[in-house]
């Protein structure tokens, strides 16, 4: 197949690539752009990132788990890309000379990369736009100085030129990568070759190739899919399709479910968010992914479709058990549908390292209350069970009583009845336990107006 | 002069246009190799049967090779010639390598190591503290002990006595750049290395040792390290042989870098320590004995965690003056990962054993822990008696101490005490997030304990057009070492650093160097530097003495001119003319470190040539229903003497301060009960991220000049700020102790899970 994309402002197109070869490798290997630096090869540490613009803006991606095949149609800018063609360098490369926000200037073209797609982005949440950069010298203190500092000053020309001179080919296929170009295409390929691996964002299939090794026989890629990225409001709610990245989840959940637009921006990084989808985050059936919490919280349907059939179940359903979903050979996830209703939720995702880390636990919390009494609640956990879950007992503990300190002695029993969770390097059982019972607490405190986050406390 | 400016780092413009060239980056002639060890998949035990076929015939692979397939003795070790290349099918933890692949890509070795089928015999493996003592395996006879005075019969009959223990966990370096090395056969056998080491004289000297060549047929270049920290002191030596090996035998080049998951798996890390300590005291907190059994995990192999602990037991008192010391370290061999260098040396787990004794002390005595560490500093008013100058337990006399004064000005400027009854108030009025506050001391010895590495050389040239071209022992891993030797030579010349070209650091133009480690490399590095430029301008000063009929001692240098008062030429001019008068432009310089004298068996003399000191105090926010936290600010004042560049330095200390919270934060490793690593990669291993660093974040220089003669009385900047994290961890355990009547006894590192079960410890003990 061909792939064709802008590199640094200049058409390249590729014929016969194998199919999970990353972005990262070729820059390194086969065009000598050594700039983007490997540091950790699984998407953490943001030394290879790159900026990738497309009809939708310019996004800070990983390049280390990024296929070539996903580029096709998009601007691609390397470190190498990020002063003029004449060598003025951009003003976050300015300004990181003059802050001294290089050290050991290993993750530093990630950094410059990260900071110039912000800057093209007016994006001032600066820990929010690095959090997916790690350094290791200078305690980030003059890189968001400079940060800062570029920001005053335009975005260059060579930079937006790139979505103005997009233009590609339309694509021509063989062999065994397919990139369908709708979610039909997609339903009838899939249905055909059900052993096929799919791949959108590849923050989860990625690191099966670059660290279990796996060698992928067949994928489809999702990526020209247009139709299984949108999102809509529809009489039953807000329907997110399956293939709607997370920075785009996050906009579209701010005002309504503010703690879980809130937990998002905790989510991986800018890099994972712009590449991983919410599709994926379910499909994967991952017990610690962060969205299902959320959703089963909230009562979210899950579309999924085979060919021309489709069935919605609720999405705690679909979690059968660990590494297993209800999911049918050649049939996948094509959306999943939030009813509308009052922002009474909570997430609380709890991790060694606010920023981009794994939940230990993840808990989701939607309780109503009438009259002082408890009306409705659904809570979800991720990272106590071999799948995301339901915390039924607690739920039952509480429905119908008061929305007091009582109902976290009435529930205290329940939390076991639930959950029997695991001890690893992430977190023990016993934590697990009764960091899970404390949120509780939590969400009553917060009811009752105390403060209970110290991410909005000052010096 | 160019001294003393915040230029910045030479290669910053390098750096952020990605044309820094590390090790990976360096274009390799046709045909170069690239390398992967297969690792073991067991702790401890033999190896039974290993078949290879698999990985023989895999797509790419030029070669494979076991112990029996090398050359030579191919040793690693830095130390005690300990560390076979690969496995002489004697198994001493999980990920030591076994097996070597060559194979036309980095690729196609690893996914041919992964073919490999080994079968072990295993043996129950050592890993912990209490295993190894209970096995009792150690290296050196047994236990260290140094004293000075009689701390038991002193802690016996203090008034107040306490007892207690701290688990200190580890710490992976994670430099950004993974391990990495080149080799490229030379002509006649010759071997050149590139490695990403902090040691290129370690590197040319093992790897001669393992192709049984002498030293002068292999030549090491290194110009620039994605970090270090330590880690690329002595754990680069096996790639660099590996490479050599294959190199050699094949004829191609060969290239290593590790994976980073293989990087945490084989390599060294921080030493985990268990300190236990009994202390005596009066009742304003003054320690009149006190005794430490530190237990330090050094892993499998010897590497260099004899002096790590030794630095351990130096640090052991931090910056107080305590009469009756008694320091036994315990070094334990486990099945476990080589501990090695890291930042500090072992330093920061001594110091942190002492602040938690102040720590203790504090809460003992319901004291102002701030008012506990000041009484106890050296030449606090009560111990300044008699007034002879007092000594650290190993008999250092303590000449220059500026911690009391440094002290009160970051009270001063951090309006600390203002700010501790705001925590108060908060603390009384807040359900669930509580404050806590804390300041602490870091007195660091500078220069290396094995006295003999405390030398350094340069050479430099003028060319006939003025440009000069600088060499040095040292190495650049992001310090701004090379700039602030630049800026040394650039004063010495009076020209600007334009003038200059630092080249990468080769061991055919400076031999026998140290490891750019120990805070040293502008100490040393600076002077020897300092001394090959004055040799030449003193000749260059000589010869236009004698062309202008002028005594040379009116000859001056600067603003890139030369004068005799009367006379002004270029500094490029008087080149051309010295090189036309035949005057040698080219200097060797040369440099050991005065004063030094130690004995490190009976732990006395005078191991450093002079201490750094620094105080810092930090603000966090604890959630006592999950055990999360936030730093909220930190003030750091920082001592670096007569700064030769303000800017790098402050670099040095907001980066230092981050790297030691994150020790003592969100930094785990965890082994499981098979002794394999779980946290082997920034997905499970959370060094902090942009937002981990302190909201205010205030780093000011303390002005004063080093009393001794170091370079331009500067002081070493590398290591000291990293143990300011100390007051990261000591406001953590204040923060805690608000929600109760318990002491925290809060063990590193403090995750929201150590935090959470100190803050329920504390809540029952009402």
């Amino acid at each position: 197949m061909d792939t064709t994309f802008l590199l640094n402002g200049e058409s390249v197109t590729l014929t016969g690539v194998g199919p999970t070869v990353t972005l990262l490798d070729w820059l390194r290997e086969v065009r000598g752009l050594t700039g983007t630096k490997e540091g950790c090869n699984e998407g953490d540490c943001g030394a290879c990132t790159v900026m990738v613009t497309d009809g939708q803006g310019a996004r800070a991606l990983n390049a280390c788990i990024l296929f070539l095949p996903q580029l096709h149609g998009k601007a691609v800018r390397t470190v190498e890309g990020m002063s003029s063609p004449d060598g003025t360098l951009h003003p976050v490369q300015e300004a990181m000379i003059e802050h001294h926000g290089s050290q050991c200037g290993f993750c530093t073209p990630g950094f410059v990369v990260s900071m110039a797609t912000a800057h093209v982005n007016r994006d001032q949440n600066h820990d929010d736009a690095l959090a997916g950069n790690l350094c290791r010298c200078t305690g980030y203190a003059p890189i968001v100085r400079a940060a800062q500092a570029a920001f005053e000053h335009d975005v260059p020309a060579w930079i937006k030129d790139d979505v103005a001179t997009l233009k590609a080919p339309a694509l021509s296929l063989s062999g065994p990568v397919h990139v369908p170009q709708s979610t039909d295409e997609l339903a009838d390929l899939y249905a055909r070759r059900p052993e096929a691996t799919l791949i959108a964002g590849a923050t989860d299939v990625g690191l099966w190739v670059t660290k279990q090794l796996r060698q992928l026989d067949e994928v489809i890629f999702l990526n020209q899919c247009e139709d299984m990225a949108r999102i809509e409001q529809t009489p039953d709610g807000l329907r997110i399709g399956a293939g709607v990245t997370m920075d785009r989840v996050l906009k579209a959940v701010q005002g309504k479910y503010t703690s879980y637009a809130e937990m998002i921006r905790r989510y991986g990084s800018a890099q994972v968010r712009a590449a991983a989808t919410i599709g994926g985050n379910i499909a994967n059936g991952s017990p610690i992914g962060d969205n299902p919490p959320p959703l089963i919280a909230l009562g979210a349907t899950l579309h999924l479709r085979y060919r021309e059939t489709r069935r919605e179940m609720p999405l705690e359903a679909f979690f059968i058990e660990y590494g297993k979903q209800d999911r049918h050979p050649g049939e996948f996830v094509e959306a999943v549908t939030i009813p509308d209703q009052p922002d009474r939720m909570q997430v609380y995702k709890l991790s060694k390292r606010f920023d981009q880390d794994i939940s230990a636990v993840c808990g989701a919390f939607n309780i109503a209350v009438e009259d002082g009494v408890v009306s409705q609640a659904r809570i979800a956990f991720g990272g106590m069970a071999g799948v995301p879950k339901r915390a039924e007992a607690v739920e039952a503990a509480l429905l119908g009583h008061p929305w007091t300190d009582d109902a976290l002695v009435r529930a205290w029993d329940a939390w076991e009845q639930d959950f029997a969770p695991l001890s690893d390097m992430r977190a023990s059982a016993e934590y697990r336990i009764f960091a899970a019972r404390n949120m509780l607490s939590r969400y009553l405190l917060n009811d009752l107006g105390a403060q209970t986050s110290v991410l909005e406390v000052q010096a | 002069m160019s001294v003393a400016k915040p230029l910045p780092h030479d290669a910053a413009r390098l750096h952020v246009t990605g044309s820094a060239r590390y090790v990976d980056d360096i274009p390799t002639p046709a045909g170069c190799l690239h390398l992967a060890f297969g690792l073991a998949e067991i702790a401890s035990g033999t190896i039974a049967r290993i078949d290879l076929d698999q990985t023989r015939s895999a797509p790419g692979v030029v070669g494979v090779w076991c112990a029996k397939d090398l050359p030579a003795d191919c040793d690693c070790s830095p130390s005690a010639h300990d560390e076979p290349l690969l496995s002489d099918d004697s198994i001493h933890y999980l990920g030591q390598p076994v097996f070597l692949v060559a194979a036309t890509s980095h690729l196609a070795a690893r996914k041919a190591v992964a073919l490999a089928s080994i079968t072990y015999e295993e043996r129950k493996p050592i890993l912990s503290i209490d295993e190894a003592l209970e096995a009792g395996s150690h290296f050196e006879e047994g236990p260290r002990i140094w004293q000075k005075g009689d701390a038991e019969q002193a802690i016996q009959s203090a008034p107040h006595r306490l007892d207690g223990e701290i688990e200190i966990g580890g710490q992976e370096h994670f430099y950004l750049e993974g391990q990495a090395a080149l080799a490229v056969p030379q002509e006649g056998g010759d071997m050149l290395v590139h490695s990403s080491t902090q040691h290129p004289t370690e590197i040319q000297h093992k790897v001669a040792h393992a192709l049984d060549i002498p030293m002068h047929a292999v030549r090491v270049e290194t110009r620039r390290m994605g970090g270090g920290f330590g880690g690329k002191e002595s754990q680069g030596n096996a790639l660099a042989i590996a490479c050599a090996v294959v190199a050699l035998q094949t004829g191609k080049p060969a290239k290593m870098r590790y994976d980073r998951d293989d990087d945490f798996m084989v390599t060294g890390k921080r030493h985990d320590f268990r300190i236990h300590y009994s202390a005596g005291f009066d009742a304003k907190g003054r320690l009149q004995g006190l005794a430490f059994k530190q237990y330090a995990r050094c892993g499998w192999a010897q590497d260099l965690s004899l002096p790590v602990a030794d630095r351990a037991m130096l640090h052991a008192t931090n910056a107080y003056f305590v009469p009756n010391v008694r320091i036994e370290s315990h070094r334990l061999k486990t099945n476990t990962q080589s501990a090695t260098a890291f930042r500090g040396f072992g330093g920061p787990q001594g110091m942190l054993g002492m602040e938690r004794v102040m720590d203790h002390v504090a809460h003992h005595l319901d004291l102002d822990p701030t008012a506990v560490r000041q009484a106890n500093y050296f030449g606090s008013d009560q111990n300044a008696v008699p007034a002879a100058v007092q000594t650290t337990p190993y008999g250092q006399p303590v000449e220059e101490f500026a911690l009391g004064e440094m002290t009160k000005a970051l009270i001063e400027s951090s309006d600390f005490k203002a700010r501790q009854d705001a925590v108060r108030a908060w603390n009384e009025t807040q359900p669930v997030l509580k404050k806590g506050l804390a300041l602490t001391p870091v007195m660091f010895g500078i220069s290396f304990t094995l006295t003999h590495l405390n030398q350094a050389g340069a050479l430099v040239h003028v060319y006939q057009d003025g440009s000069i071209h600088l060499n040095h022992g040292g190495t650049e891993m992001g310090q701004g070492l090379f700039q602030k030797v630049a800026q040394v030579a650039a004063s010495r010349f009076g020209v600007g650093l334009e003038t200059i070209k630092i080249t990468a650091t080769d061991t055919a133009k400076v031999p026998n160097t140290s490891a750019t480690a120990a805070s040293s490399g502008s100490d040393l590095n600076g002077m020897a530097v300092l001394a090959a430029c004055d040799t030449i301008r003193n000749r260059m000063a000589d010869h236009l003495a004698q062309l202008w009929q002028v005594s040379s001692d009116k000859i001056a240098f600067g603003d890139a001119s030369v004068t005799d008062g009367n006379r002004t030429i270029s500094f490029a001019e008087a080149a051309k003319l010295c090189y036309e008068g035949r005057i040698s432009l080219s200097s060797t310089g040369f440099y050991r470190t005065p004063k030094l004298e130690w004995d490190r068996l009976r732990g006395q003399g005078r191991p450093f040539f002079y201490f750094a000191y620094g105080v810092s105090a930090s603000e966090v926010v604890v959630d006592t229903l999950s055990g999360e936290y936030r730093i909220l600010r930190a003030d750091i004042l920082h001592d670096c003497g007569a700064s030769l560049n303000p800017a790098l330095d402050v670099g040095q200390i907001e980066g230092g301060f981050v790297q030691g919270a994150g020790w003592l934060t969100t930094e785990e490793l965890v082994w499981d009960d098979k002794g394999r690593l779980r946290t082997h990669a920034p997905s499970t291993y959370k060094i902090p991220a942009c937002s981990d660093r302190p909201d205010v974040f205030n780093v000011a220089l303390w002005d004063g000049a080093n009393q001794e003669d170091t370079i331009y009385r500067s002081k070493a900047v590398g290591e000291p700020p990293f143990m300011h994290g100390i007051s990261v961890l000591m406001a953590l355990s204040d923060a805690v102790a608000s929600c109760g009547h318990g002491y925290p006894d809060l063990n590193a590192p403090a995750t929201p899970e150590r935090v959470l079960a100190a803050v329920r410890r504390v809540q029952n003990e009402l």
